[in-house]
Parts: structure tokens; sequence; C-alpha cells
């Protein structure tokens, strides 16, 4: 595809100035490459608002540091880290085998925050939380729960008084990582899901409705009587729709908040594997909210640009420590403290000379 | 020396004009080979089945346009059944009946709705369109709903909600050039009419049948805006892949499936298969368009002899 955009605007800058002046062109690359450093970085939307926060919080401690991030999706980071046309990539989901063994060098996986995906609905009139366990969100996206007042539902939501009517389904449409945190979630859960349907940042849905982005499936949703949806913690909460509470691994339904979140990935730093890339759906421990995730940054241990790697480095040392104070606020949960040195020891990996 | 010197620039200015025309040919030949190379694994993988299978299907790895196909010339030819009589019937107005004072303000007001970006489009189409197409689905009776053109859950997101997007968005293109078509039919036709007594509705279908071949043109112009059209059409079309007669199923378009999926393809095949689609999008665009220019052709080749034969009776009267 770069290829398809370079051959045609090419063509289109040949036709347009016969191959007159590019002069300005020349003049902005020659002052990226002079004495202030700048670092390029792609990938994941999920994280962007916390890492633009992040760039341009350090930029000011560090006027001739600058970091850009393109907020391109996890799939097109991944790509532009594999062939190196950038500095550092970002991810919402781990990079698979496969992938890493055709890197041309060994790439680490730094967790940066995290994040929760909530169950979103449209019931008039009923203002308590909706609960939900895992296998009955599996089965209404499975389309085997049709109604509100399905037995299952109702069973676990004592005291609510369900309307009998339809069960409109909304996902995602766009390839997301937070479809991939959704639909791992169901297939840790669901057997029946984990066959028929899988996970990955875009699926074969057996039922519903697509809506474009986390605003394209909170507006079906809050248009829509009856129907159900997800979106990101952050999202939710900022557009006061209601959400549900998700039965954990110890039976407790928990409310999805920055805390139980940051509770869910604390619960997996005993088991955490060295190089990070692990999902923490349905993790284990007390106040977990089930449906979380973490975001991840993706390095070279051995960087091409050293000066740049150092820079990076330190970037990281700020981002785990300062940094970290700067994501609640913004909807995001920080890391538990146990993983921080568990990071900063991988870190210590990274060859700046 | 000097008759030379005039051929020599005449020749150079033949072969700079002939330069920018290869260069469009030039264009296309290098989108259509990039499509291919970038795509060439699906090509291998699935062949021509991946246009007549339904299941798209990412983590296993199976990929058919089929779904996305047919809802690409669904909308598109509905937007056009909606469309067309609407912008004739303006362009009509427009240019023969409508009062000096009223002309320039209403071309403005057309011409500006093509000036609306495809994202307000969409965005107007999920608060006002949407909520709209479902309470009149709400409002059908039960027998209607029956029929396979109107089964389906009443979600307001769908086929219907995307051809009359795709309708509003084609409108201003196919009427301002229906008008400029219709503006260029020489006065001595209408006069003609006139004169033999014919009344405006008469005089104004004979400019129109005058102008048809370049209305038809209009029209395909339009289709081709609606074929690539992806903003809007896949914020109301509920991009579910399905095949489906029915107004109210959501449904898929090749142009919004490309642009729901690729930031976040990261598999080498899914990718293959996305920019596959749209080598297939391209081909259906070049068959389309040669398809118009098919029917042009023949048009004006069935009104020749007509024309011929009008001649020879004029001369047998004036005998």
């Amino acid at each position: 595809m770069r290829n398809l955009i370079a051959i045609v605007a090419g063509l289109a800058l040949t036709a347009a100035c016969g191959g007159g002046s590019s002069g300005p062109v020349k003049a902005s690359e020659e002052a990226t490459s002079g004495a202030n450093a700048q670092i390029n970085g792609a990938g994941a939307t999920f994280p962007n608002p916390i890492y633009s926060k992040w760039f341009s919080e350090y930029n000011k401690i560090h006027p001739n540091l600058k970091i850009n991030y393109q907020p391109i999706g996890s799939g097109g980071g991944i790509r532009q880290v594999l062939e190196r046309t950038v500095f550092f990539g970002a991810t919402d989901q781990p990079m698979t085998d496969e992938m890493l063994s055709k890197a041309p060098g060994l790439v680490l996986h730094f967790p940066t925050v995290l994040g929760a995906v909530v169950p979103v609905y449209n019931l008039e009139g009923i203002d308590a939380p909706i609960k939900f366990t895992g296998s009955v969100l599996a089965d209404i996206f499975l389309g085997k729960i049709t109604k509100w007042n399905d037995p299952a539902l109702v069973k676990i939501n004592a005291g609510v008084k369900l309307p009998s009517g339809a069960i409109t389904v909304v996902h995602r449409s766009d390839g997301s990582g937070t479809t991939f945190v959704w639909v791992d979630y169901l297939s840790k859960i669901s057997a029946e899901w984990k066959e028929k349907v899988g996970a990955s940042s875009s699926v074969n849905w057996p039922v519903g409705v697509g809506g474009k982005g986390n605003e394209g499936v909170s507006g079906l949703v809050k248009q829509t009587p009856g129907s159900i949806g997800y979106v990101e913690l952050v999202y939710a909460l900022q557009n006061k729709i209601s959400y549900g509470a998700v039965q954990n691994q110890t039976g407790e339904f928990v409310n999805p908040e920055v805390t139980s979140v940051t509770a869910a990935a604390a619960g997996a730093v005993a088991t955490m594997p060295k190089d990070f890339r692990v999902s923490i759906t349905n993790a284990p421990g007390a106040g977990a909210y089930p449906i979380s995730s973490f975001t991840w940054i993706l390095l070279y241990e051995s960087p091409e640009d050293k000066a740049s790697g150092a820079v990076m480095v330190a970037f990281m040392k700020w981002a785990l420590s300062d940094g970290q104070k700067m994501a609640t606020a913004l909807g995001y949960a920080p890391l538990p403290d146990a993983l921080v040195p568990m990071e900063l020891e991988q870190l210590s990996r990274i060859k700046v000379q | 020396m000097r008759f030379m010197g005039r051929a020599e620039s005449d020749l150079g200015f033949r072969i700079g004009t002939g330069a920018f025309a290869a260069l469009v040919l030039a264009i296309v030949a290098a989108i259509g080979a990039v499509l291919l190379r970038e795509s060439i694994l699906s090509v291998r993988e699935f062949g021509l089945a991946f246009w007549v299978t339904d299941v798209w299907d990412p983590v296993a790895h199976q990929f058919g346009a089929r779904p996305f196909i047919w809802g690409t010339l669904y909308s598109s030819l509905l937007a056009l059944l909606i469309a067309a009589p609407i912008s004739l019937g303006i362009a009509t107005y427009l240019s023969e009946l409508c009062p000096s004072a009223l002309r320039q303000p209403l071309i403005f007001l057309t011409e500006l709705l093509a000036a609306i970006p495809s994202i307000v489009y969409g965005l107007w189409g999920v608060f006002v369109l949407v909520p709209l197409v479902r309470q009149l689905e709400t409002a059908l009776p039960d027998w209607l709903r029956a029929t396979p053109l109107f089964s389906g859950p009443p979600i307001g997101l769908g086929m219907l909600s995307a051809a009359l997007i795709l309708a509003i968005m084609v409108t201003p293109f196919i009427s301002s050039l229906a008008r400029e078509v219709l503006k260029s039919v020489p006065r001595t036709q209408r006069e003609g009419a006139y004169a033999l007594g014919a009344t405006d509705w008469e005089a104004i279908r004979v400019a129109l049948s005058y102008g048809r071949t370049g209305i038809i043109g209009a029209i395909m112009l339009g289709f081709g805006r609606a074929l690539g059209e992806t903003m809007a059409v896949t914020m109301v079309i509920g991009n579910s892949p399905t095949v489906s007669w029915s107004l109210f199923s959501p449904q898929y378009t090749m142009a919004a499936v490309m642009a729901n999926e690729f930031a976040e393809a990261v598999d080498d095949l899914h990718l293959h298969a996305l920019i596959e689609i749209g080598l297939v999008l391209f081909i259906i665009t070049l068959i389309v368009n040669a398809f118009s220019r098919l029917l042009i052709w023949n048009m004006n080749r069935q009104t020749q002899p007509t024309k011929a034969k009008l001649q020879a009776a004029a001369v047998g009267d004036a005998a």
C-alpha cells in the first residue's frame, strides 16, 4: 500500500510541478536531523491520549527532545516496527511468536498503562447496573440469548425488572484492540465462542450490527432501545452510558473502574511471563475486573540508532514513574507497583552503546 | 522556415499533450499493478472463489468478497434509483423553467450539498437519518414486513439508510452535470419544437432527448461516486457481511470493509485479502465505466439511421 501511495504521489508531483523546486521539503528534513533529537513511533489508537500527554509533558522537561506518535492502529504499528520505519511501536495485543520471528532483531514488550472494556446497554427505566457473567455475554454475542428477560439474565439480576424486548447486539466494525480484549475474554470463558469465532482484532460476528469506533458503538447503543455493545471504560465514563458489572473468577460482580482494573493486573503479576506478553482477561484475584488489558510499547533490544535508544530508555523510566500519575485523570489504570521494577530490569537490557 | 517552425511547435504541442494523456493510462496501470502485487497471497489462495464465497473470517483465514460486492452494487443502484429522477427534475427545472431570480440561489444550494465532507453526512446519518428510518421501519404494517424486501429487525441501520444517504450525496453531482448538458442543447432544438406547436413539456422532452448521452454520462458519474463512497456509508449500513434483498438488513460495502479493517490487519493474508477487495472494486469500476461507454456508443449508433431517414424525408418533401 505504501508503494502504491508513493507511486501515485510521485506521478502526481511530476505532473503538478514538472520537476519544480522541492525546497521546503528538503529544508524541514534537514532541521530534524540536526542537534535536536526526534524520535518517531506509531501504533495503537487506544493509548493515544495518554501517550500524547506524556510526549508533550516530557518535551516540556527536555525541550530538545521531541517524540512523535502516529496513532495508526496496532496492526500498522507492528508492521512499521518490523520494517524498522519507526523507532518504536505500540500495540493493544502482544505480538505472536510468528510475528516476532519475522522481526530483524529481538523486540521487547513494555506494558505502559491498562484499560478495560465494558458492556454498555440501553434499557429504559433501569437504573441499577445490570450484572453479567462471561457465559451470558458470550451467549448474547453468539445469538443464543435473544431476549432481555432470558432466564439466565433474570437469575443473576434478582430484583431488577428486565423487559421482554429483543436484544440488539452492537459490535465494532473496525479492527480494534478493544474488540481483541472483548473477544479474548469471551474465548477464555466460552468454549463455543473460542471454536466458532475466536479472538482477533476483527472477527466474523455471528450476530449484530457494526458501529465504527467507540463513538459509533456508543452512538448506536444510545439510540437503539434494547441494545448491548462494548466500549472502552474511558469512553463509557465520558459519555455517561449505562454499563454493567461483570462476574470475575472469584464469583464477585465487579464494576469496571480504575482500581478494579489495576487489581486485575496485580493479580497477574505473580504469573507474569518474562517478556510481558500476557493477556489479563479473566484475571484471578479479589476485586479484579475481568475484561482488562495492558497496552504495550515495542522497542528493539538492540536499536540501530543508539542515541535515540538512550533517549527512549530515559523516557520510559520517566513514564513508569512520574508518567503513571497522569493515567487516572485520563481514564487509564496505572500499572501495579510490583510490575515497575520488572520492567526497569528489562529496560536495562536495551543496548544503548 | 516559418512554416517549419510552426510545424515543429505543433509537433511539440502534440507530444506534450499526448504525454499528459499517456500519464493517465500509466497511473491506471500502476494502480492496477500495485493492487495485484500487494494482494497476490490472497489471489493465489482463493482464486476466483474470492468473488463468490460469503465467509469473511480473519481468525480462520477465510476470505470471500461476495457480500461486499453485493452490498456495494445494491446500495449504489438503489441510490441511483432514488437520485436519478430527482436530479433530472432539479436540472430540468433549473435550466428550463426556473424564474431567473431564483436560479442562482438554487444552483448555489445544490452545489453546496456536494461540498459537504462525507464524514459530516455520516454523522448526520447516524443521528438524524437512522432514527427516522427506524421509525419508518417500526411503523410498517406486519404483512409488508413479511416480504423479503422489508424483512429483518427494525434497527434503522442498514441498506435503506445507506441508499438514502448515498442518494443525497450523488444528487448534486448528477443534477449539476445534467444542467450543464441541458444548457448546451442548441436553442434551435427548442425553437424548432415550439415552431411545430410543441408545449413546454414536449420542448423539454426534445432537449432531454438531444442531451441524453450527456445525461447518461452524468448518471454514470454519480454511480461511480456511489460505488466508492466510504465514510458516510460505513457509518449507517450496519457493517455486517450479509447478502440480502432486504432494505432493512445491515449489510457491508467494499470500501467500508477496507476502511474498517486495514489499520488493524496484522496477518499477511488478511492484509492481502483487503487489498484484493480494492482490486475487485477497481475492476468493477472499470467494468461499469466500460459498460456506460458502450451504452452511449450504442445509443448514438441507433440514432444515426433515423437522422439520415429524416434528411431523406426532408429532401423528398422539398422536391
